[in-house]
């Protein structure tokens, strides 16, 4: 009893701590001080008075939504005297592992630097940030030369990383037994089995409805829809995150989603959000960062081809480039394994004083990273507001995908949740691909650290993302990815090499994601 | 009001066949009588001018083989030229169908369009007063070139400043259009065009139409769109008419802006223009479905300004074939598939471009072509070769019954989401189109009825 109450005033003082200095706070003391002037707040009853008035002109619910929003992201603290590490990453080896990532990405960044003798950052001459700035929402009819940059790793080359992790502390023992794990993964992370999942993910059930599955043309409105559609506006008019959290479980409307989600992430447009995103649009004005070169390749070679996203090649652009100069983002290294990169200026390697985050937000992006915003182009048309979701999709969820650690929403525990529900519960499968060279994380992989952006049709992939934002958690992509393989299974048995195996399930977008998901987790035969 | 197919040939037994050109004779006989047909299978031939789409639909159609040169033929998917030489003494059994209206440039050229619609539009005030003829305002101001010159002078002088389009009334593809904004502009064209024509004395002027330029057109991602969409005309006298479910959206590859008039590929959305722009990359594919366009713009206005804009799409599709169905010869023999080019503008207000008698049916991709393969199959499914249709149906595969002599609705149970009473049209442009699924049923159930009616 007493370590839960210990526990709980720590995490109460950690969040006033962090939103002490946020401009919610400044906003509420302002509205207090502004109160004293209406007749019912009397000097006797102050506090009450106020509080009062706070519940009844809608600040006590701002003040709830931010507290909700706290605690989804912030990882609650282990023991107060654990060191910071742990908060990143409690696992030594994983850090080790992620620490040696790191390394190799940077001496690849270092190296194609030096190759093409560009320098990381540079400041723009005056006619060049000029004529950016008549460029700016047309970026993409930009054709640089971008022969000689490669991105500087792909999912696939850290999928071998991921592959060569290893619990030093854990033997596995040279004989197979039922206990073997057959995947490629080979750590004993704890990760749910399908009666768990059923559990957490209970608003999937069979006798609830869903958008995705309740909502199609065979379906009359009346039995769900228009319902669902009505709650759901009604949520939106109490501005109640953790209400807008539950309901967008069963999905959301494709009219209210965009309010929504800013609802659940706590997005608010307000001038000083504009003003910042304004801010960052100069950065990128005046200076040229190496990383720009290699976001302008990524959305090349990714969004730009695909059928659907071509059109927003430019809000990429602006948010991607923008996002790379954001130094807000380096808060989310605290509960990040990673750490942003440190660079130093010429000639003073090592000392501390002259370094700097390269690039400043500390995100070097890879090969499919732009993809990570695509899909909220068809959300979003404001730049500030599409940036801001981005930018707080990528702290809460996106960068779990591109880490080493042991969170279970990480990409080492969706990796292994997948193979261990695909050798559990489709073992004849399992056993067929490995048998045939053609593993099927290596297959999957690609799926999941792209969290399926770009591989579903755009308004299944928005029903997911619902989901992951409803149960804030990254888990339902392993369970989908899964599912897939469950629905494929019978031409997947009768592949006989990895690249059939790959043709097998190279298209998926006329996959119905919902009902894939409702039949895997509660009506599939375990 | 059913034109009826006496096709008795039965399935399987098709024929479909190009006749040799015309020489001699001033009629050729088409189509096998009927006491013929019943008694054998006929090895069944086609032939068709167009080598995409259309011929791989035609080739994989159970029972439909081709016809080479000299042979009889029940069913000539032809090109406008051939219909223009030939049709006139071309004599048809009743059966036999073809794939254009005799006359069909009254609705498809830009300048016969605009005065057939001019004309229903006074006759639409006269009946049913302004609000009624107000419906047609979907055709920006258009005067023809060079006999209107003196209208347009008058028309260009009382909206200065706003921009032009000049467009030649029989080309396609995006040839030979040009924008201005003065009336210098034109005087130096005219210039142009007299100078060159000087050489070629036989070649008579070509008529344009000069359109208002709609300056505010709907803009994805910075981008120009238009929409084409596609209505299968079965008759005009009575009106029958099919609206498929699936189109698409073409982008313009380059950002919009009024600035750069002369550039061509940022206003012309065609794809032929696009293709040859420099910035085109085949693989970027600039095409969405309809649906996808429908979802994007349900998550920005709302599904009740969406239904208010395919509803105002619809209203579009039937008054422009309104307008023209005193004027076309409706042969029972015609039928057709026009390809209708719609833009949005910023107002979510839909505007005609133009309508195309022969829309491309070559495939720019995969999903292009799985597209109009399947238009093309749910067209001769309507087009009933195979007399295996009550010609009560509603929906064939892809395709709504838009207008049956009248406005066709929807089931009962359907959402009103217009508001305007119990009367939803029985239209799903850029809606779920689950064909496959319909045509079985629909094949399923014609069958059985066969079988208890036998």
């Amino acid at each position: 009893m007493l370590q839960e109450e210990s526990d709980l005033s720590l995490i109460i003082a950690q969040i006033v701590q962090k939103l002490k200095g946020s401009n919610l706070y400044s906003q509420l003391e302002r509205q207090a001080w502004a109160s004293l002037q209406r007749p019912e707040i009397k000097l006797e009853s102050l506090k009450e008075d106020i509080k009062e008035f706070f519940k009844i002109s809608g600040w006590e619910k701002k003040l709830q939504n931010a507290v909700y929003s706290e605690l989804s992201v912030f990882p609650l603290p282990s023991h107060p005297a654990a060191p910071p590490e742990h908060l990143k990453e409690p696992l030594v080896y994983m850090r080790k592992a992620q620490g040696s990532w790191e390394k190799r990405i940077l001496k690849s960044l270092n190296s194609m630097c030096t190759e093409l003798s560009i320098p990381l950052a540079r400041k723009r001459p005056a006619g060049e940030q000029k004529e950016l700035l008549n460029k700016w929402n047309e970026m993409g009819t930009d054709e640089p030369d971008l022969s000689l940059f490669r991105p500087v790793y792909a999912p696939k080359d850290f999928l071998e990383v991921l592959i060569n992790l290893r619990n030093p502390n854990y033997e596995n023992g040279d004989s197979l037994s039922f206990r073997t794990h057959l995947g490629l993964i080979q750590v004993p992370l704890k990760v749910k089995d399908i009666p768990e999942l059923k559990e957490c993910f209970v608003e999937l059930g069979l006798n609830i409805g869903q958008l995705g599955i309740d909502d199609s043309t065979q379906v009359p409105p009346e039995l769900f829809e228009n319902e669902h559609v009505r709650i759901g506006q009604k949520v939106l008019a109490e501005q109640d995150s953790a209400a807008a959290q539950q309901y967008i479980r069963q999905g959301s409307p494709t009219a209210l989603r965009a309010e929504l989600w800013a609802l659940i992430l706590n997005i608010s447009s307000q001038p000083e959000d504009v003003l910042y995103y304004e801010q960052l649009k100069t950065n990128v004005i005046q200076h040229d960062l190496l990383v720009d070169s290699l976001i302008y390749k990524d959305v090349k070679l990714t969004a730009s081809n695909d059928d659907y996203y071509f059109v927003f090649e430019d809000y990429l652009y602006q948010v991607l480039l923008c996002f790379s100069r954001d130094t807000s983002v380096l808060s989310h290294f605290a509960f990040n394994s990673a750490s942003p990169p440190k660079s130093y200026i010429r000639g003073k390697l090592g000392l501390e004083e002259y370094a700097v985050f390269y690039p400043p937000n500390g995100v070097i992006p890879f090969h499919g990273f732009s993809m990570y915003v695509a899909p909220l182009c068809f959300l979003y048309h404001e730049p500030s507001k599409l940036y801001q979701i981005f930018r707080e999709m990528y702290v809460r969820f996106f960068f779990r995908l591109h880490s080493i650690s042991s969170h279970p929403s990480g990409i080492v525990s969706l990796c292994l949740l997948f193979e261990t529900l695909l050798q559990t519960y489709l073992p004849q499968l399992f056993y067929h691909l490995r048998e045939i060279g053609a593993q099927p994380l290596r297959i999957s992989f690609k799926w999941m650290v792209r969290a399926f952006s770009g591989y579903l049709a755009t308004d299944q992939l928005l029903l997911l993302w619902d989901r992951i934002l409803g149960y804030n958690s990254l888990e339902i992509l392993a369970v989908l990815a899964a599912a897939v393989f469950a629905f494929r299974a019978v031409n997947l048995m009768e592949v006989t090499s990895l690249a059939a195996a790959e043709a097998v399930l190279a298209d998926l977008s006329t996959l119905k994601v919902m009902p894939l998901l409702q039949i895997f987790l509660f009506a599939t035969v375990t | 009001m059913v034109p009826s197919s006496e096709a008795l040939l039965g399935p399987g037994t098709t024929a479909i066949r190009c006749p040799k050109k015309l020489q001699n004779q001033n009629y050729k006989g088409h189509g096998l009588s009927k006491g013929k047909e019943r008694q054998q299978r006929a090895s069944i031939r086609f032939k068709t001018t167009l080598m995409n789409t259309l011929m791989d639909v035609l080739r994989h159609r159970p029972g439909w083989v081709e016809v080479k040169d000299e042979g009889e033929w029940d069913f000539y998917w032809c090109d406008v030229s051939w219909l223009r030489e030939n049709f006139d003494h071309t004599y048809m059994d009743e059966h036999v169908r073809i794939s254009h209206f005799r006359n069909h440039y009254e609705l498809t050229r830009k300048n016969y369009m605009v005065k057939n619609l001019k004309r229903f539009r006074k006759q639409l005030e006269r009946e049913a007063g302004k609000l009624e003829a107000a419906k047609c305002d979907f055709f920006p101001k258009t005067f023809e070139m060079p006999c209107e010159y003196h209208l347009f002078v008058e028309e260009f002088r009382k909206n200065p400043g706003i921009t032009w389009i000049m467009k030649p009334v029989a080309r396609s593809q995006g040839k030979g259009i040009f924008l201005f904004r003065r009336l210098k502009d034109i005087m130096d064209w005219r210039k142009d065009t007299r100078s060159s024509d000087d050489q070629k004395d036989d070649i008579p002027v070509e008529n344009y139409v000069a359109q208002r330029y709609i300056e505010n057109p709907y803009l994805i991602g910075g981008r120009k769109f238009d929409l084409r969409v596609y209505v299968l005309v079965m008759s005009y006298i009575p009106l029958w008419a099919w609206l498929y479910r699936d189109g698409f959206a073409r982008f313009s590859n380059t950002r919009f802006t009024l600035n750069s008039i002369d550039d061509q590929y940022i206003h012309l959305t065609n794809v032929a223009v696009q293709k040859t722009s420099p910035d085109y990359h085949p693989k970027k594919g600039c095409k969405w479905m309809l649906q996808r366009f429908r979802q994007y713009l349900a998550s920005k206005h709302g599904p009740e300004a969406v239904e208010t804009l395919f509803r105002d799409i619809d209203n579009i599709f039937v008054k422009s074939l309104q307008s023209v169905q005193k004027v076309i010869i409706s042969d029972k023999h015609c039928f057709e598939l026009y390809g209708y080019d719609i833009l949005i503008d910023q107002d979510l207000k839909p505007w005609l471009l133009e309508v195309n008698a022969s829309p491309s049916l070559t495939a720019s991709s995969q999903e292009d072509y799985e597209l109009k393969t399947c238009l093309l199959e749910d067209t001769l499914h309507v087009v009933d070769m195979e007399a295996r249709l009550t010609g009560r149906e509603k929906r064939v595969g892809g395709f709504d019954l838009m207008w049956n002599d009248g406005p066709v609705s929807r089931e009962e149970g359907a959402p009103d989401l217009s508001g305007m009473g119990n009367f939803v049209t029985n239209t799903h442009l850029g809606c779920v189109n689950d064909r496959k699924k319909q045509l079985r049923q629909l094949f399923c159930s014609l069958q059985v009825q066969k079988k208890a009616s036998s």
